[in-house]
């Protein structure tokens, strides 16, 4: 485990979306996340959701990033979103989505607004590494066991 | 109609001095995808037109496919098992001709239920393989993507005849898309294709897609021919070059730069067939006319490019030949069979694909760009080779990966070449 002056970093659980295939942007998060101090578990591309649930369930996060950039992240996140929210263990998870999550490059408020209200905490535009920092940097951390 | 096969069609363009272009285009709306194809045959090049499909329909998640279509979702491709077959049939009548082949394009390990869609609406030629189409695509078992892709060219070889010549190209000229070292692209394109002809395919290609360097990439090409014509003299075959398949430039005179780049590449290499990008590459999923404007501009690029020079005797003598013989030779070593052979080389580390997650990839090579722009390798892991020449001690940063990934992307989009 990480371990900082005896407090454990959050452990940030990092998915790509189930008929995602891109793996460049799930490496370059997982280097910056082991770079700000936390312990990261790389599922790489194409995770099933009952993968991500599995994982989640097993090594029960505190951070779980879904990157997505083949244009399906607004339908495949949706659908992995409501089955993470679905288990009670994982309700208090901090979950979040981004990347290029439609097909024609354009922001779609409402699509964003229904990935929020189906349990993301956030949603990211392409590239908002400066958000994604300080959203992780407000992460309750806890004392190391 | 006629016949004329996927690889006679390019060996014609070829015998004639043309390079053949083609799109990676695909629309989920049956009009659209029409639309695509007819403006991709009337374009002012000589082309070959492309299906690509849907994710939902490479990863087999035909339910999300079916979804997708009665919801009106846009899908990033044509769901070719969804649609019904005289959907398709009305897609392809009166464009697929003998004058204007197409290929379906699509990323699937396991790609059965792909083969047959596409032998059912006339079609024989396709691309991908057991280690392109699955170690870089998500978490199907190296052995299952084997087994399945024995199954499809078992398939599609079972049509050959009555003027049928069915196609595979191998993706693995384009591992991760960027930062893999160009002899395991050449390697595993070749070894891929040996793969094909294994399994029944008469007519194969092989592709590799631009990298960093264009003097490495010059190698490249010339490595994987000489590779093909010592292993595959036995089928047709040709090379296929992919525009950079890395993280693209965003400014519309970067892209297309890097573009013409790859068709003077082609040119120069040999290649017979190039997989173009379009300006909107960064942006977005290139619209019909991205597609068009990129295949003029890449096919008038090829024609002012001047004629290829014969093969130089330094082209056997290159470190990528060297380093994808030893690599090719290695494998095929193992195990008559080339798919237990590929099965028993990624178990060992003697193939490995640098920055593949996959769980069947050792995942101990690692890559870099060197200051004079060539991929070489920070650590060679397992691989038959010479210890990298660096220190692999360095350890990468995101920095220095984001940094490595658009390198390519800031050079043109500054007006200048890599």
């Amino acid at each position: 485990m990480n371990s900082t002056h005896g407090i454990h970093l959050p452990s940030v659980l990092i998915t790509g979306t189930s008929s995602d295939a891109h793996t460049w942007n799930l490496i370059f998060l997982q280097l910056l996340l082991e770079e700000w101090g936390h312990d990261v578990i790389n599922l790489g591309p194409c995770a099933p959701d009952e993968l991500v649930l599995r994982s989640a369930l097993e090594q029960r996060p505190d951070l779980l990033v879904v990157s997505s950039v083949n244009g399906h992240g607004h339908q495949d996140g949706l659908r992995l979103v409501r089955t993470l929210r679905g288990r009670p263990q994982l309700a208090a998870t901090t979950m979040v989505i981004g990347g290029k999550l439609g097909t024609d490059g354009l922001r779609d408020l409402g699509q964003l607004r229904r990935l929020l209200d189906a349990g993301y905490d956030r949603v990211f535009d392409d590239g908002d590494v400066a958000s994604f920092h300080a959203l992780v940097s407000r992460l309750p951390v806890r004392a190391a066991s | 109609m006629t016949r004329v096969s996927f690889g006679d069609f390019v060996a014609g363009a070829r015998a004639n001095g043309t390079l053949v272009v083609q799109p990676r285009m695909g629309f989920g709306d049956p009009r659209r995808m029409r639309e695509g194809l007819a403006r991709t045959r009337a374009a002012d090049a000589v082309t070959v037109g492309t299906l690509t499909l849907d994710s939902y329909t490479r990863v087999r998640d035909l339910v999300a496919a079916r979804q997708a279509l009665d919801d009106g979702v846009p899908l990033n491709g044509y769901p070719i098992c969804t649609h019904p077959l005289e959907t398709s049939r009305a897609v392809l009548n009166g464009i697929h001709t003998a004058s204007f082949p197409v290929q379906v394009r699509h990323g699937s390990a396991r790609p059965e239920h792909i083969v047959a869609a596409l032998l059912a609406l006339g079609l024989e030629a396709t691309e991908g393989g057991p280690v392109s189409y699955c170690l870089p695509y998500g978490r199907t078992p190296l052995q299952e993507a084997v087994a399945s892709w024995r199954r499809s060219c078992e398939m599609l070889a079972r049509h050959t005849g009555d003027g049928r010549v069915p196609h595979v190209e191998s993706f693995g000229g384009c591992m991760l898309g960027q930062l893999c070292p160009p002899a395991v692209l050449v390697a595993v394109a070749v070894l891929e294709g040996l793969f094909f002809t294994q399994h029944g395919l008469r007519s194969v290609s092989l592709s590799y897609a631009q990298q960093t360097s264009p003097e490495q990439d010059l190698e490249a090409v010339a490595a994987l021919r000489l590779l093909a014509g010592e292993l595959l003299g036995h089928v047709d075959w040709h090379v296929v070059l992919y525009t950079y398949m890395g993280v693209y430039p965003l400014s519309r005179g970067g892209a297309l730069a890097l573009l013409e780049a790859a068709a003077r590449l082609a040119v120069a290499s040999g290649a017979s067939r190039l997989i173009v990008k379009t300006a909107a590459e960064a942006h977005r999923i290139p619209t019909i006319a991205d597609n068009v404007e990129a295949l003029e501009t890449a096919a008038r690029a090829a024609a002012e490019a001047p004629a290829p020079p014969r093969p130089r005797p330094a082209d056997a003598d290159s470190e990528v030949y060297a380093e994808a013989r030893t690599l090719v030779h290695t494998v095929l070593g193992l195990h008559d069979d080339v798919g237990t052979a590929l099965l028993t080389a990624f178990r060992r580390g003697l193939l490995d694909i640098p920055y593949c997650l996959h769980p069947d990839n050792a995942g101990r090579a690692r890559s870099f760009i060197d200051r004079d722009g060539r991929l070489r390798w920070a650590d060679t892991g397992a691989l038959p080779l010479p210890r990298a020449a660096v220190s692999a001690a360095r350890k990468v940063t995101s920095a220095d990966l984001l940094a490595a990934l658009s390198h390519v992307q800031r050079a043109y989009d500054h007006g200048g070449t890599p």
